[in-house]
């Protein structure tokens, strides 16, 4: 039965054109990985292996900075929304549905709805009057705009995770004289535990991918590694870069698969 | 219902609201609520040095479409910004029909893999989703550059004599957004495809349907939500694409994001970029309202 309706789907010519486009996926990013290995600084000539322009970003102050700033962003944003992702999913989920819930889903994925660059310039304004106001030039800034816009990554996660989640457990240490804190405590955050883990895992992993919103709200000297590579890209082009993405990407595709691996359904 | 109940029913309400409303704070402060000064800032008087002047003006809309000719001080139709809007307009509508080409039998591929594989390459498709646009355009920009892998390979073959000149111009910026956008496309479709049912084609065969007439009377209509989500998806960002542009345009080739960029860190007219800020959330709005009403219509039929 199964061969059959197999053979039905097939349609002529996709299955090649699906696979060149998954060559097509893949192979700029092999390049550019490729090139970060190339010993001759001329960007298209290969000039055999090599790890020195790893050891020159790595020797690149300003490459330093910007991936300890990246960093620290990448953590507080992460931990922000998904603190705050958390107590919506509680409030949104597992509940008679209330007025003004939609209002509530809206709100959630109105980052994920609005053009990057309206909020981008939006942010730039209205932190502008506040930089002026109070004298004020810190990171902070950068971390409260990550932190919303990384809001609706944390939240669909720890949502999913939510309405699979068996009702039967709360009940019964409910039923077991247990306080609505302790079981909220022991029972509810323990199993929470993996989407609130994913959640935060695809907020860091958006955070550390901004280019847009960061390069409008930053302020002088506060580049982040994309914000960094962004001005790098209007000069002369070194492999320095391409070691830096390919930094980037492991990063990106060790969390990735982790977060894929968490919330896999078991067969 | 019983008083308690009904005691029940607004507590959980309330607290529905109260869980909720660190997330409504951060993105009130952080993210919607700016927007209105966005709004605000569109109907005042541009500033000398960028900036504005707290002067009610409508300037900043009219400055759209049309702008006033120094020497005779007429408002004549502005030939520079309709350039630019049938740029990003053209482009956008060319990447989302075009990852569409690839996006559908890639799709269609994936979900008809065996399950076990089924996983693995969608992750394959997850994977580009993810990673760094800036990136993945510069990755793009590896490639089509003079000595770049295409123009390497093309040249080896001898299939070409001189390197091919593609970057920097709509061609590049089209060839790199149907890149970094073609997984908002294939996912959304796939989707559609993996409820579809396959037993609808053995129908349609049996009926003697020829696979094109299969394709476009059977499959099509019934994936359409899946099509219209992917191009929505797809259209919304292309419209309002910065990095992109900026990368692989070099600069003179703008599109609407870039312009938007460009009166406000050039300093050259705030109110005007704000009023094409807007312009673009007007447009992003309407396209997903479109999309919303399509789903639920949809939803209603079956």
């Amino acid at each position: 039965m199964a061969e059959r309706s197999f053979h039905v789907a097939r349609l002529p010519g996709f299955a090649t054109m699906a696979v060149l486009v998954f060559i097509a996926l893949y192979l700029p990013i092999f390049t550019l990985v490729a090139y970060s290995f190339n010993a001759s600084n001329a960007v298209g000539v290969w000039g055999g292996f090599s790890l020195d322009w790893y050891a020159k970003a790595w020797a690149n102050q300003q490459v330093k900075d910007a991936t300890v700033r990246s960093l620290m962003i990448a953590c507080f944003a992460a931990l922000i929304s998904t603190v705050v992702a958390t107590m919506a999913a509680l409030g949104t989920t597992r509940r008679q549905a209330f007025r003004g819930q939609t209002f509530i889903y809206v709100m959630i994925n109105q980052p994920l709805m609005v053009p990057e660059i309206v909020t981008a310039v939006a942010l730039m304004i209205l932190f502008g009057l506040v930089k002026q106001a109070t004298g004020i030039h810190g990171l902070g800034y950068l971390v409260l705009a990550h932190a919303a816009f990384c809001v609706p990554f944390a939240y669909l996660p720890i949502r999913a995770r939510l309405e699979g989640m068996d009702l039967t457990l709360e009940t019964a240490a409910a039923d077991l004289y247990a306080t609505p804190w302790q079981t909220f405590r022991r029972v509810t955050l323990p199993l929470l535990a993996p989407g609130m883990i994913a959640g935060a895992m695809l907020a860091f992993v958006i955070s550390l991918d901004d280019v847009v919103i960061t390069e409008f709200v930053k302020s002088g000297g506060q580049d982040t590694l994309p914000t960094y590579m962004l001005g790098q890209l209007r000069r002369q082009l070194t492999p320095e870069i391409n070691a830096v993405s390919t930094m980037l990407l492991a990063v990106t595709v060790v969390l990735l698969t982790a977060f894929f691996l968490l919330t896999r359904k078991k067969d | 219902m019983s008083a308690a109940e009904e005691n029940a029913v607004r507590r959980s309400a309330r607290n529905g609201w109260l869980l909720s409303a660190p997330a409504l704070v951060l993105l009130l402060a952080a993210a919607a609520g700016p927007l209105l000064i966005v709004l605000v800032y569109s109907f005042l008087s541009p500033g000398q040095h960028g900036n504005v002047v707290w002067d009610f003006s409508t300037g900043g809309w009219t400055g759209i479409l049309w702008s006033k000719d120094i020497f005779t001080d007429e408002w004549v139709l502005a030939d520079a910004h309709l350039t630019i809007f049938w740029r990003s307009v053209s482009l956008s509508l060319m990447t989302t029909a075009f990852t569409f080409i690839l996006g559908f039998p890639t799709a269609w591929f994936i979900a008809t893999r065996p399950p076990r594989q089924r996983a693995l390459w969608l992750f394959l498709i997850t994977i580009p989703f993810w990673t760094n646009l800036l990136i993945r355009t510069y990755a793009i920009n590896e490639v089509l550059r003079k000595e770049g892998l295409i123009n390497a390979v093309l040249l080896k073959l001898g299939v070409i004599e001189a390197p091919l000149d593609m970057l920097y111009g709509p061609f590049a910026i089209f060839v790199g957004m149907t890149y970094v956008y073609l997984p908002l496309m294939v996912l959304p479709l796939f989707a559609a495809i993996d409820r579809f049912d396959m037993k609808l084609l053995e129908a349609g065969y049996d009926l003697y349907a020829s696979r094109g007439q299969v394709l476009r009377r059977v499959i099509l209509p019934i994936v359409k939500p899946g099509i219209i989500a992917g191009s929505i998806l797809v259209f919304v960002p292309s419209l309002g694409a910065y990095v992109t542009p900026r990368v692989l345009g070099g600069g003179k080739q703008m599109m609407i994001g870039n312009f938007i960029e460009l009166q406000f860190l050039a300093g050259k007219n705030w109110p005007l970029g704000a009023a094409l800020s807007m312009m673009l959330l007007i447009i992003v709005t309407v396209a997903l309202l479109v999309y919303v009403r399509y789903a639920n219509r949809d939803a209603g039929h079956g």
